[in-house]
């Protein structure tokens, strides 16, 4: 009890929600709303109007034509405006129902771009994409039915019990008795199954996740001749996905039979007293046959709103999972008096900071450095000492545990990241395209750049002769992070990126990895007269490449072990002199 | 567009007994549901007219009996038809997984990963649905509506005719509107293919986004797609949304003719109120199975663009085919030949390898080096066969890969490839990809060669440490070199290093090097590399420019005759080392 509970209330607090988003469209609702009134009142006269005809012909001879015209007449206008109401009804709904998806939708993805990289980094992207698309989707099956069903539902029961009473008491009674045992059984197969949706959902996320894993890395599973193991664990969580699956199903089909039997019951008790009335001469055969007929369509809404509360109950489920990544807490805003940086110097002072991705690893402690405007820093050290966490935190990407970082003097925190982060151009390891031309790709840092300075960039990064020979030229179309293109030229390209806005303070990771060194020899030069007057922070492993560093720093274990110049260092034959010596060890 | 499904119902094959249950306990239901009406005209005719107040009751408890029965079979279909549906979508997705798999690179090139992922997740669930409304109603809702109409002809004939005219009508109206939406719920699935692909695509990029300061953008863009999707949604809803009333209007056209030509027949004594009635009340069960139909219609047209879609995926099938050959015992393991090899990609407009010819006998090391796309991924994705050379031939083991079965063949060789990619799991499951059978021992000593003992050692859990999606919980450096430890648990006969050692400093990659030449039975061992460091001791050195083979020899003869790879060597060490090394 206490989990079902605890069901309802999580379930309510999401209803909330979605009627805050359903808000805006208020005006629509009411109108929605009204027009289901008039089409449900219309709709509930016609079975008065068919009684009355039928009452029109008792038997041979006795048939009154006149009175049975006008009743059909009254029919066929009643049926020609229930169907305009119900068609701009369903109109209005479906506006509603998609309108109010695409701005969940709309706010999800806003929100993404607001959360910390730490929650990024630390969810599968398939989960996190299910959740936008497979959830929303459920979210607006059940959404749409409910607006369809669930209006149109209460308002014939509503109407059918006056229309009814108008009629007789006594069968009212018999109607009104019987009928919430539906209600009943259907609330208990609904809480039941509300779980049910919930563990196939997560299931389903589960899914997704190893779906994205074994697509987005098929060449490697491939080339492992994985694919049996991977399909095994795949099977592994598809027959789990079917077992619970078959039993949200199951479960949740029940409810139309069970209400369906109730209002059998309904049927057969409203049968029995009608006839026994209208034996007693206390109720006409037309009046019986309308009676008849509100008995299923007072009952047929129950059907529909249990059914519409089972769909709700699943739709509320993808709707919890989806304001759960909507309710992540987002990244501690940019402060209230953030300043942008005018004319950045790139005068870099990093005090005393302490950093860890997670609370019990200490990574980096009480780390300090001063680097004056134009000064060229190359971090270096073993695999995995922690150099990529320095970009991390100089592009706040991560926020430091402890300490500051300055730039031009003024901490970082108090700058608005999109100001910070326009001042530092950035050449990551992992290169990132995007779906769109070249062209585009290139003029991401300054969209509004004309295809000389395009052409020019591209130049500098040394791409332009690889873009020249592809079909389109700057005009090519890649694919989902480049397509075809190799490692390199994607990188050659994320370099134009950085070539066309030419930011004060830059970043370079490993930025060469992938270029041959003729190539790379080439874009030291260009990289040399870019980073001319610039503040740079190269993270690399060719030691010929950082040699003329106005500063080293050489990391080990998080830590900067060693600072200087590369004479000073070697001087000092330490970590650095023995890392150089390795260099041509064989 | 049947057509397409044919391939998908295969798969319910395993269900056809619940296939046949499920439908056949919903038609037993709708059959009392039929009689119901009959029961009432006799109580109206019987009952009430002649004043028989025993038969009335002896009639509702028969409606009650009824009821009762048709619970019992609904309960008994729905369970079959959920059964059906869900083994079949299970099923589904197996196959679609497994058939993804077996798709050739060049395949998954075109088709792109999030329309994969669509097809596996959403269109798989919406097909399902499909399947599970079919059995439960597509034969149920037929079946009351022509049922209705037979019963009417067996009351008046000429009654009758209205319903024959009604369902034609309907008939018409119901598959118009069908063939209208049809394709446009399938671009509406394209289109959210396409907001998939946008938020996926945000996801991985997060980190140049950011750096970009593109968030807006990024905003912008989506929700440019995300009301591209919900305007197509609307207008494809609002042809849909027509079903009903239109329905709802002619069926009750019907009633009035009905009850104006009963009224003549009446008037003229050839039939009685009662049947007037049970006339009227099978019009109206039309009426609520077609609002059913109406609605169940919706969602199979849904279903079916859903898995017309899913159909085209099993449609593409892998070009390659598969050999059957074994190579012969004696032959030397671990030889690689390429004879006048050219690949030019699927729609690319030119060779990305041309004319490449090299042999590299067992546990030799072979060194490729070259410009930017000069195509060194392309000359080592061509020995495990991962695309099939467009021109000349590749053989391993002395034979020609096509005729190798392609198990065998990747069986024997290991790729490290550029990106590091480790998969959600441990350490240890991770590693155990290049060999299911590796023992504790060989795992450590893989990891030993691979230089990764630190990263081991590092972890609080060893080789049970957690590994995340991607190995997002490790950095680059331990990425790699845990990805080469997993390429050395298979003990390969030819080992691909694809610029494996770009994130590792000098020392732990001439470490590595070292380690791997010095194993028992050393792989023949392709280097890629952009370092004339990491290729400098190999056997032989190919270096490529532009597709194009530019010089192959040793160090030392490539330094007298190859000027591309002087001025590589030149370009990464300063004078004095050249002069020192050279």
């Amino acid at each position: 009890m206490a989990k079902q509970a605890k069901n309802m209330g999580a379930q309510l607090k999401t209803l909330r929600r979605v009627m805050r988003y359903i808000r805006p469209h208020l005006p629509w609702l009411l109108l929605s709303l009204a027009l289901a009134l008039i089409s449900v009142a219309l709709t509930l006269y016609v079975p008065i109007l068919v009684g009355r005809a039928i009452d029109c012909i008792v038997s041979a001879g006795r048939v009154d034509f006149d009175g049975l015209g006008s009743a059909l007449i009254a029919i066929a206008v009643c049926a020609a405006l229930t169907a305009g109401c119900q068609w701009v009804m369903n109109t209005i709904n479906n506006r509603i129902t998609y309108r109010t998806v695409a701005d969940i939708r709309n706010d999800a993805f806003a929100h993404i771009q607001k959360l910390p990289l730490k929650y990024l980094d630390a969810h599968p992207a398939g989960d996190t994409v299910s959740r936008m698309i497979s959830d929303v989707d459920t979210f607006a099956d059940g959404l749409l039915m409910g607006f369809t069903q669930l209006f149109t539902g209460l308002a014939t029961i509503l109407g059918t019990l006056i229309f009814m009473l108008t009629l007789s008491l006594t069968i009212t009674l018999v109607v009104v008795v019987i009928t919430p045992l539906s209600l009943l059984v259907a609330n208990f197969i609904a809480t039941r199954t509300y779980s049910m949706f919930r563990l196939q959902s997560a299931t389903r996320g589960e899914q997704t996740a190893l779906i994205d894993e074994a697509i987005g890395e098929a060449k490697l599973v491939a080339a492992f001749g994985h694919g049996e193991k991977t399909l095994a664990q795949f099977d592994e969580i598809n027959d789990r996905l079917r077992e619970c699956s078959l039993q949200a199903t199951f479960f949740s089909s029940l409810t139309n039979p069970c209400t369906r039997f109730v209002n059998s019951i309904v049927y057969a008790g409203v049968a029995l007293t009608g006839a026994l009335a209208a034996a007693g001469g206390m109720l006409s055969v037309g009046g019986l046959s309308s009676f008849l007929s509100y008995a299923n369509q007072y009952t047929k809404p129950f059907n529909e709103i249990s059914g519409v509360v089972t769909e709700l109950q699943n739709a509320l489920a993808c709707a919890g999972r989806m304001f759960e990544l909507i309710d992540e807490p987002e990244q501690e805003p940019d402060a209230e008096f953030a300043q942008t940086l005018c004319d950045p110097q790139g005068e870099i002072a990093i005090r005393g900071v302490d950093f860890s991705y997670t609370k019990d690893r200490p990574l980096i402690e009480g780390f300090s450095l001063d680097v004056k405007p134009g000064q060229h820093v190359a971090i270096v050290g073993p695999t995995g000492c922690g150099k990529t966490t320095m970009i991390n935190l100089l592009m706040r990407f991560y926020d430091v545990d402890a300490g500051e970082i300055r730039i031009d003097g003024h901490e970082t925190r108090d700058i608005t990241r999109q100001n910070l982060r326009s001042s530092i151009g950035m050449v990551l390891q992992d290169t990132w395209l995007t779906a769109g031309t070249i062209r585009e790709n290139i003029a991401m840092s300054r969209p509004d750049a004309s295809l000389d300075e395009v052409i020019a960039a591209a130049k500098a990064a040394h791409a332009h002769s690889f873009i020249r020979r592809l079909p389109d030229g700057y005009d090519t179309v890649i694919g989902e992070n480049g397509g075809q293109l190799s490692q390199g030229q994607k990188q050659l390209l994320c370099i134009a990126r950085v070539m066309l806005s030419l930011p004060p303070m830059l970043i370079l990771d490993e930025a060469t990895s992938s270029i041959d060194t003729r190539t790379e020899h080439r874009i030291q030069k260009a990289f040399a007269s870019m980073m001319q007057g610039r503040t740079s922070f190269i993270v690399a492993h060719r030691l010929s490449t950082i040699r003329h560093a106005d500063m080293i720093l050489v990391m080990r274990e998080g830590r900067v072990v060693e600072q200087g110049t590369h004479e000073e260092l070697l001087e000092k034959n330490g970590f650095y002199a023995e890392l150089h010596q390795s260099q041509f060890a064989g | 567009m049947v057509f397409d499904l044919k391939k998908l119902f295969v798969y319910l094959k395993d269900y056809t007994r619940e296939c046949v249950l499920g439908p056949l306990f919903k038609l037993l239901e709708a059959s009392f549901e039929l009689i119901v009406p009959l029961i009432v005209a006799s109580l109206i005719d019987r009952g009430i007219l002649a004043g028989d107040r025993g038969w009335i009751v002896k009639m509702s408890l028969a409606l009650v009996l009824l009821a009762l029965v048709g619970l019992g079979f609904s309960v008994t279909a729905q369970y079959f038809s959920a059964r059906a549906a869900i083994g079949f979508s299970t099923k589904l997705r197996h196959v679609l997984m497994a058939h993804i798999q077996k798709l050739g690179f060049a395949e998954i090139d075109r088709l792109g990963t999030s329309t994969l992922i669509t097809r596996m997740t959403s269109d798989v669930n919406q097909v399902q649905s499909g399947v599970n409304m079919v059995l439960r109603l597509l034969l149920r809702s037929p079946f009351v509506v022509f049922g209705a109409m037979v019963m009417a002809f067996t009351i008046d004939f000429s009654c009758a005719l209205i319903f024959a005219a009604v369902i034609f009508v309907l008939c018409v109206i119901v598959f118009s509107i069908m063939l209208m939406t049809i394709p446009m719920y399938r671009r509406v699935q394209h289109q959210l293919d396409s907001v998939t692909a946008a938020t996926r695509e945000n996801l991985t990029g997060v980190r140049v986004i950011r750096a970009f300061c593109k968030e807006e953008g990024e905003v912008a863009k989506f929700t440019k797609r995300n009301k591209l999707l919900t305007g197509m949604q609307q207008s494809v809803g609002r042809i849909s949304a027509l079903m009903n009333p239109v329905t709802y209007v002619v069926i009750n056209l019907a009633v009035i003719a009905l009850i104006r030509s009963g009224a003549l027949k009446v008037e003229a004594g050839q039939l009685s109120q009662g049947e007037v009635v049970a006339l009227y009340n099978y019009m109206s069960q039309i009426l609520v199975e077609l609002v059913k139909m109406a609605s169940l219609i919706i969602l199979l047209t849904k279903s079916v663009a859903c898995g017309g879609r899913i159909a085209a995926i099993l449609d593409v099938s892998p070009e390659q085919q598969d050999g059957t050959m074994r190579p012969a015992k004696d032959a030397p393991r671990g030889s690689v030949v390429f004879e006048h090899v050219s690949l030019q990609y699927p729609g690319a407009g030119d060779e990305s390898i041309t004319d490449v010819s090299f042999a590299a006998a067992p546990g030799q090391t072979i060194g490729v080096i070259g410009g930017t796309g000069s195509g060194k991924t392309t000359l080592i994705n061509l020995i495990g066969r991962f695309y099939d050379a467009t021109g000349g031939r590749v053989l391993v083991d002395g034979m020609d890969v096509r005729k190798l079965s392609m198990a065998d063949l990747r069986s024997c060789i290991a790729i490290v490839p550029q990106k590091a990619v480790l998969f959600k799991g441990t350490i240890r499951s991770n590693l155990l990809w290049g060999n299911e059978q590796a023992s504790q021992e060989e795992i450590l000593s893989a990891v030993h060669i691979a230089q990764a003992d630190d990263v081991i050692a590092g972890k609080t859990l060893g080789l049970d440490e957690p590994v995340e999606q991607g190995g997002r919980n490790f950095s680059g450096g331990q990425r790699q070199r845990l990805t080469i430890a997993r390429a050395l648990v298979r003990k390969p006969e030819i080992l691909i290093l694809d610029d494996s050692a770009s994130a590792l400093d000098y020392a732990t990659d001439a470490r590595l090097r070292r380690a791997i030449r010095e194993m028992d039975n050393p792989p023949t061992t392709f280097i890629v590399s952009q370092r004339a460091a990491s290729v400098l001791h190999a056997d032989l050195i190919i270096v490529l420019e532009d597709g194009q083979v530019a010089g192959t020899g040793t160090h030392e003869e490539l330094m007298n005759s190859c000027s591309v790879y002087q001025e590589i060597y030149s370009s990464q060490f300063s004078q004095e080392e050249v002069s020192a090394h050279g």
